[in-house]
């Protein structure tokens, strides 16, 4: 029995609470401590039920522990405006930070295009996951371009009303943003585009992602269709209800490919597959950092934040 | 000799839609020439605002909504140079438009917004309506698909739009399926609802043939501001046809301060010429009042229909039954080619 890496969970909401069930199930993470601000918190109760250790008091109330309870991985699921403050208290620590928000510190990571490369630099202390739309898209715009250059990728994300929280609400602008660019600096895409729908239908829509890339030259047809379908295989070890509705479907240069992703339903139902993704790329990117860490090829240091 | 209208005297100030709603008709094709020409036209005859962007507002340039002519800044500053009297505004859908694009928007000359969520998700448009409101534009919350959410919830939505620093709340019968007594109960509570200096719209579709008297209903019940366009030139059956409405209130006494004739003579002379296919309620816009279905996916759908061979009617349906909205336009090739395939077609 191999021994487990200790890890925190920063942010006791919906996206935290989900990633505890998928970090319980892990064979390489122990999540020992869960960090809220609220103590009235469900997703604090949660976890204290699973034999976590608990705190209402932030950040701060974790830093005293992480030596003595060997922290090596938090997972910060606040939001953008903490995530800076998070990352710089635990790095001075040693403790490596997954980003499930869009604070955007780190490399940006969609774990089956380019985990691998950031875990063998070895010297990230920090990665985020950049968006729910762009965990489910950026794999697929990376298999067209694998194939033949994409000169423009958009991509659209239909969502349920209920599975979108306030911080995404009021901040789509954000989303927009943080979407768009990971679709070329991740993607591949000389431009991006994202588009996000929220859809108020009961009962809740499963999350719905449409892929549209403008390639160079006459499409591939077969080399296009084969790299998409080995890609989904790939997302699909992490995220089961990763599934292909219809294409990859081509008109002129334009490729289009239409999923679904349903959730495992951990702790939110299965409709929303948006936050599902997000909780299974971030527990497999700290999977993959951990074996790193256990096998000695990344290494933890203590940063120097000025 | 008819009975005087108990409207008579209020006063209505129209926005016009030709050149935003009717880019929608138009495949997003008309030329900035064009566009000058008919907003020079609806300045002359007194139309106070022109909406001026592609069919799906600011970022709407895409594959999803299909790419102008020209650009927005484009289009607006073209527009802008052009106009003496009126004020030019955009829509901005989050999720789709930025603030950066607003901001452009501005600086291009645009001095209006209609900030636009769907009927129940008025919560994603606090900072636009802020950002707005800043810039020191006339900034509208706009409900889209007002029918798929009730009376109170409407008017819940339109309170949180009013909260953000909306000054206009616009109920938007994206589907053209309201009757006229979902108008007037909507907007009378509202009215009640609502600051007395918050105006409220009513932006209609022509689908069931009620754009005309659901405007009235809407003036009748306390709004102030209508969208219409010149011929109704839009999508799907199109809007309120504007030279239409301009003569009703005329003959109502309602105080629009427009030229009826002269709209009359640029919905005839100019607009309808130009038409790729006469707007009207034809049996896939009907469809589309009958089913709920947002206005704008009857083109696409006649695409798909034709590219899949399932019938247009029957997207149109199952796009209603499984409640897609504004801004969903993938989901019509997506549910062509389930529906082909389950009809072995594909």
């Amino acid at each position: 029995m191999v021994e487990k890496l200790k890890v925190a969970i920063v942010g006791s909401g919906n996206i935290g609470t989900d990633l505890l069930y998928k970090l319980k199930r892990s064979a390489l993470l122990e999540p020992v401590w869960m960090v809220g601000i609220d103590a009235g918190s469900e997703g604090l109760a949660r976890a204290r039920e699973m034999g976590l250790k608990t705190t209402h008091d932030g950040v701060d109330g974790l830093l005293p522990h992480v030596g003595a309870d060997d922290i090596k991985i938090a997972f910060d699921a606040t939001s953008a405006y903490v995530h800076a403050e998070n990352s710089r208290k635990l790095n001075e620590l040693g403790v490596f930070m997954v980003d499930l928000t869009p604070a955007a510190i780190g490399p940006l990571c969609v774990p089956p295009v380019n985990l691998g490369q950031i875990a063998a630099q070895g010297s990230q202390m920090n990665v985020n996951m950049i968006s729910c739309a762009g965990q489910a898209t950026i794999p697929i715009v990376s298999a067209v371009g694998a194939v033949q250059p994409v000169d423009y990728a958009e991509i659209i994300a239909s969502l349920s009303s209920l599975s979108i929280g306030q911080g995404t609400r009021a901040n789509l602008d954000e989303f927009t943003y943080t979407t768009s660019n990971a679709l070329e600096k991740v993607g591949g895409a000389k431009r991006g585009k994202a588009l996000a729908i929220i859809n108020p239908a009961d009962p809740p829509l499963i999350m719905r992602n449409t892929i549209y890339c403008e390639v160079e030259g006459e499409p591939d047809r077969a080399a296009i269709t084969e790299s998409v379908l080995r890609m989904i295989e790939q997302v699909q070890v992490y995220v089961p209800g990763y599934r292909l509705v219809n294409g990859p479907d081509f008109d002129g240069n334009r490729v289009a490919v239409f999923m679904e992703v349903a959730g495992l339903g951990d702790y939110l139902p299965t409709y929303a597959g948006n936050l599902d993704i997000m909780t299974a790329a971030a527990a497999r990117t700290g999977e993959m950092f951990a074996q790193g860490i256990l096998d000695g090829t990344v290494t933890l240091t203590r940063m120097e934040n000025a | 000799m008819m009975a005087k209208s108990k409207l008579a005297g209020r006063k209505v100030t129209l926005h016009d839609m030709t050149l935003r709603d009717g880019m929608h008709a138009k495949r997003e094709q008309i030329p900035v020439e064009m566009m000058v020409r008919i907003a020079s036209g609806l300045d002359a005859a007194s139309v106070p605002y022109l909406q001026v962007t592609h069919g799906a507002g600011l970022g709407g340039n895409s594959i999803q909504h299909g790419r102008a002519l020209a650009s927005n800044a484009e289009y607006i500053s073209a527009v802008a140079a052009a106009v003496k009297q009126a004020k030019i505004s955009v829509l901005l859908i989050p999720g789709l438009g930025t603030m950066q694009e607003l901001q452009e928007a501005y600086d291009s000359g645009a001095r209006s917004v209609h900030v636009a969520t769907h009927s129940t998700e008025a919560d994603t448009s606090p900072q636009h309506i802020a950002f707005a409101r800043k810039l020191g534009m006339d900034t509208t919350g706009f409900l889209m698909m007002s029918h798929l959410n009730d009376a109170k919830g409407l008017t819940g939505q339109a309170l949180l739009m009013e909260s953000y620093g909306a000054q206009t709340v616009y109920v938007t019968d994206s589907a053209g399926y309201m009757l006229t007594d979902d108008v007037t109960e909507v907007i009378s509570r509202m009215r009640d609802a609502l600051k007395p200096e918050t105006e409220i719209g009513f932006h209609g579709h022509h689908n069931l043939g009620l754009g005309i008297a659901n405007s009235i209903a809407a003036i009748a019940a306390g709004a102030s501001r209508i969208d219409a366009s010149l011929a109704g030139l839009g999508a799907g059956a199109g809007n309120a046809p504007l030279e239409v409405l301009a003569a009703v209130c005329d003959r109502m006494g309602i105080e629009t301060g427009v030229d009826t004739f002269a709209l009359m003579d640029l919905a005839e002379d100019v607009v309808v010429p130009f038409m790729d296919d006469i707007v009207r309620v034809d049996r896939e816009a009907l469809t589309l009042g009958f089913a709920g279905v947002y206005s704008t996916f009857l083109l696409p759908t006649r695409r798909a229909a034709e590219r899949f061979g399932v019938p247009a009617r029957d997207i149109l349906i199952e796009l209603g039954r499984k409640k897609m909205i504004g801004g969903q336009e993938d989901m019509i090739q997506d549910t062509a080619m389930t529906m082909a395939r389950e009809r072995g077609l594909l």
